[in-house]
């Protein structure tokens, strides 16, 4: 029989005040089994792992019970103490007395009762566990990079730069995101193409990076280190290999539908580039609206190509690809104007979202830099910016501050400022919330510098009278009611997560949050990692982010993933499924029930397990009629022992 | 078919021309509007000025009235008891201590009340029940060439939870003009509103909303408004005599209740007393674009 040690632990007073831990010492000192008990104030300090490690050494311990706080905080710790002297890590058993104890009981006597059980059942566990050692599985040295904006760019290029390969993959036809669109951004007015070109230049003339764009993941199978990835591409009908970029196309070819880059304030063609900086730089076709599909209605393209580098009959491709880890790096999309009622459900044309308006400022954007507004093209002389449009609303629209909104809409006022020098910028805010370094600053030089004007409130409504939009608003610190007759209205949207990244998230099976936002595996403390292993986050995927948060989470995160790729192969855990040859009678419930796809029928027509696949969830013993299918270190006769003691 | 029916005050006297032409239009398309017994004020505006109980004992003793009169529901004509009779019901039906404790108040009733009264605006029943596209077949005079803004108010579309359409954007006004085939006009101030009851107390306030609202709706080109509501009728209408000494540039528009149009539209004819009744005479109006 096992040599068992128990320790219980006072965690100061957490567990102390509610469970008499002198009292359980006594009782628990009895019990079968236990060869050694000793309770102390913190068993998670040096002391108190050393108290551990000197009495496995000299009572010569065989199986160690610590009770303590819930083992997702310690396990880890007291695992590790243990190895250290020697004793496998899984002789190692923790029963939870504080969460699943004494914070949630205030009766002394009967939470030291319950305490008392659950140590028991934890000593009845850990008499029939087996020293298991972890299952070792290759590690794939290749990293997927999902979305080609600013976080995905800088994600790869660190990992490149670590010497790995990348694969970015990226949805729309040219990498850039929304970073591309932006005319200058704060707190600094650098010019946002200025800072970005040469990230992206970087990034497609990597030898290390392979880049797919209009690509999508399709599905994904195996696991952290091992991943098989399809990934779908749309073609694009024009080789970038063959096309010389002369821009004959474009000239001849009859539709014309909104730019998705100038966010539908300008047109394009069907045969057309993304926008001058484009990487890869390539004209490209746009299906839904090309009339080319069908060459007796159009065609007009294919006739001018000199290069000859138009083929109509490219079909979607698919391709696989290995893969060690992944980086979600998807980013936002704006919540549409289309959802606000008051401001007019996006029907004016002089009611703007804030990426429309970056559009007006950008020397590239539909007007070439210069400030008219889209109705007329008239100079603005008054505009109204409505920040939280969306935002910080619960009951109609999205309950969560979007975080970037206050600054961009600060230097929206000053960038229009400084083209219309007699122009009135209001701004309409909740609260300004300027947290990031320079930021307040910025806001401060802006107000008693540039004329800007605050205004404390909402805005109830936006009508159009005449050419004027009217904005009829709250100033709730006057508490008078306010109306403008602005030219211009600037909506400062809600950041959602962008468009389609439900569909990624159940491919890849992650988690998100309730806003539909990736989850991390820990708000604090592993805030760049997904719950599921293998996958990281980057950027706006996790929540509103600005630029220079959404770096330092990208290179955070490659950080991460060039810490697993120095290792030569990643370590799974032991605690998994395992087959009774002989009690198996090959029924294959379990190949239906296992989420990883680990149990498959082998040639003896015996349900055998995958080491590496298997996650340890316990589906298929559940599902196993004939009880051939065993956790291991979690069996049926450890299960009975322990509800055998807590009924006792 | 029948309809238990609550009139309200001021459907009895100020404002008898909005019962009898809604009675009128209801007969055209087969209902009978039936106007249930012993019913008393509905509270008016004292059951939202605070939770206390005391003031929803006027809302549901009608309530409870029309329960013993074995009715299952009430239509409402006037918005401002459609609202108070609704938000009462919903105070004391959401909350059982507070149905209990408002029957301890009814003992001379003889009966406590259940909570099972439904209340109903007669827009709601136009539109859920009966069907615009129903009532379209049976307009005999459709209200074509006339431009009407369709004028909310507050009470038909707030609280959220009272609403009889979409809060922030309904339409079901609109819906009932194009149905009896006029022109409906958007206007921004459709959802403001009038002033209520400061006419009473600050009458300038008032006058101010209804210049506001009712210029708006000319410069969008209407040529008469169309409310649900008595007051802002009264307000829209009667105060336009306030509007003209004050504001030099308004010009009158006529206001009508829309059961008057649906008369109207429905071949019912308009009741010369009726014109008495208003302070603008949309009688001309009417008789210009041919519709009497």
């Amino acid at each position: 029989m096992k040599k068992i040690g128990v320790f219980v632990c006072h965690c100061g007073v957490n567990i102390k005040d509610t469970v008499d831990v002198e009292k359980l010492t006594e009782q628990l000192a009895i019990y079968p089994g236990v060869t050694y008990i000793e309770n102390y104030m913190f068993m998670c300090s040096d002391p108190g792992q050393n108290m551990i490690k000197k009495a496995i050494k000299e009572k010569k311990l065989d199986g160690i019970v610590v009770a303590a706080c819930s083992p997702t905080l310690h396990e880890s710790t007291f695992q590790n103490a243990v190895e250290e002297i020697g004793l496998n890590k899984y002789q190692l058993e923790v029963a939870n007395i504080r969460e699943q104890c004494s914070w949630v009981h205030n009766n002394i006597q009967e939470a030291t009762r319950k305490a008392d059980l659950i140590i028991k059942t934890a000593i009845e566990k850990l008499k029939l566990n087996e020293s298991l050692k972890p299952v070792s599985a290759p590690l794939t040295k290749r990293v997927m990079v999902i979305g080609g904006g600013i976080a995905g760019i800088q994600a790869a290029l660190d990992i490149a730069d670590g010497g790995y390969e990348v694969v970015l993959v990226e949805k729309k036809p040219s990498i850039g995101g929304h970073m591309i669109q932006l005319s200058e951004t704060f707190p600094t007015l650098d010019c946002s193409q200025c800072i970005l070109t040469p990230k992206m230049v970087q990034l497609g003339k990597n030898k290390k990076v392979t880049l797919y764009v209009n690509s999508e993941v399709e599905s994904i199978d195996g696991f952290m280190g091992n991943f098989k990835i399809k990934i779908k591409r749309k073609p694009q009908y024009v080789d970038p290999d063959i096309c010389t970029m002369c821009g004959d196309c474009t000239d001849v070819c009859p539709v014309v539908v909104h730019s998705e880059y100038d966010e539908g304030l300008s047109w394009r063609r069907a045969i057309y580039v993304p926008f001058p900086q484009a990487i890869p730089a390539s004209f490209t076709i746009d299906t839904e609206n090309c009339l080319g599909f069908e060459p007796i209605a159009c065609g007009e393209c294919k006739k001018v190509c000199q290069a000859e580098a138009i083929n109509y009959d490219v079909k979607t491709e698919f391709f696989e690809e290995e893969i060690g880890a992944v980086i979600i790096a998807t980013g936002f999309d704006l919540y549409p104007v289309e959802n606000i009622a008051e401001y007019g459900y996006g029907k004016y044309p002089d009611v703007l979202n804030g990426l429309q308006f970056e559009r007006i400022l950008s020397a590239t954007g539909p007007t070439g830099g210069e400030m008219l507004r889209p109705s007329d093209g008239k100079v603005p002389k008054e505009i109204v910016f409505i920040q939280c449009s969306g935002s910080r609303d619960p009951e109609r629209h999205k309950s969560y501050c979007s975080r970037i909104c206050c600054m961009y809409t600060l230097k929206h006022a000053k960038l229009y400022k400084h083209k219309v020098h007699d122009g009135q910028p209001y701004i309409f805010y909740i609260d300004i919330r300027s947290g990031g370094k320079r930021y307040e600053e910025f806001i401060q030089q802006a107000v008693s510098e540039e004329g800007i004007v605050y205004i404390r409130g909402k805005v109830a409504k936006v009508y159009k009278k005449g050419d004027k939009m009217i904005v009829h608003g709250m100033d709730t610190l006057t508490g008078k009611k306010v109306e403008i007759e602005a030219d211009l209205v600037v909506l400062a949207q809600s950041i959602v997560p962008s468009e389609g990244v439900e569909k990624l998230i159940k491919t890849l099976k992650l988690s998100s949050d309730d806003s539909g936002f990736l989850m991390e595996a820990h708000p604090k403390l592993r805030p760049l990692e997904s719950l599921q292993s293998g996958f990281y986050l980057a950027g706006a995927a996790q929540g509103p982010k600005d630029i220079p948060d959404s770096v330092s989470q990208a290179s955070g995160a490659a950080a991460k993933i060039l810490a697993l790729m120095s290792k030569d192969e990643i370590q799974h855990e032991p605690i998994i499924a395992v087959v009774d040859e002989n009690m198996c009678s090959g029924c294959g419930i379990c190949i239906g029930t296992c989420p990883y796809g680990a149990r498959i029928l082998d040639e003896n027509k015996v349900a055998i397990v995958n080491d590496i696949l298997c996650e340890g969830c316990g589906a298929c013993i559940s599902a196993c009629p004939s009880g051939a299918a065993q956790q291991k270190n979690l069996t049926d006769d450890q299960i009975n022992n322990m509800i055998r003691v807590i009924l006792s | 078919m029948k309809l238990p029916y609550y009139p309200g005050c001021t459907l009895k006297a100020n404002a008898r021309h909005f019962e009898k032409s809604a009675i009128q239009a209801m007969e055209k398309l087969d209902f009978q509007l039936v106007e249930m017994k012993d019913w008393v004020c509905c509270g008016t505006v004292f059951s939202m000025t605070s939770d206390d109980l005391m003031l929803q004992l006027a809302s549901v003793r009608n309530l409870l009235r029309a329960e013993k009169q074995n009715l299952k529901e009430l239509i409402v004509l006037c918005s401002m008891c459609y609202n108070t009779l609704k938000r009462a019901n919903d105070f004391i039906v959401k909350d059982k201590g507070n149905l209990e404790k408002v029957n301890n108040f009814m003992y001379k009733e003889n009966l406590t009340y259940s909570g099972k009264i439904e209340i109903y605006h007669l827009l709601s029943i136009l539109k859920d029940r009966i069907g615009f596209s129903v009532i379209a077949e049976k307009v005999k005079k459709k209200l074509s060439a006339l431009k009407i803004g369709a004028y909310y108010g507050c009470l038909l579309v707030r609280p959220e939870e009272l609403a009889i359409d979409n809060f922030e954007d309904p339409s079901i006004f609109e819906d009932l003009i194009s149905t009896l085939g006029g022109e409906s006009l958007d206007f921004a101030y459709k959802l403001e509103c009038c002033g209520a009851y400061q006419t009473v107390t600050k009458k300038d306030v008032s006058v101010k909303r209804v210049y506001e609202i009712l210029n708006s709706a000319r410069e969008s080109g209407c040529e008469a408004i169309v409310t649900s509501c008595p007051l802002c009728a009264y307000n829209l209408d009667f105060l336009q005599k306030d509007v003209e000494e004050e504001y030099l540039d308004f010009n009158r528009i006529p206001v009508f209740y829309f059961t008057e149009l649906m008369a109207v539209a429905l071949g019912c004819g308009w009741d010369k007393n009726w014109s008495s009744l208003h302070f603008t005479d949309p009688e001309p109006l009417l008789r210009e674009k041919g519709l009497i």
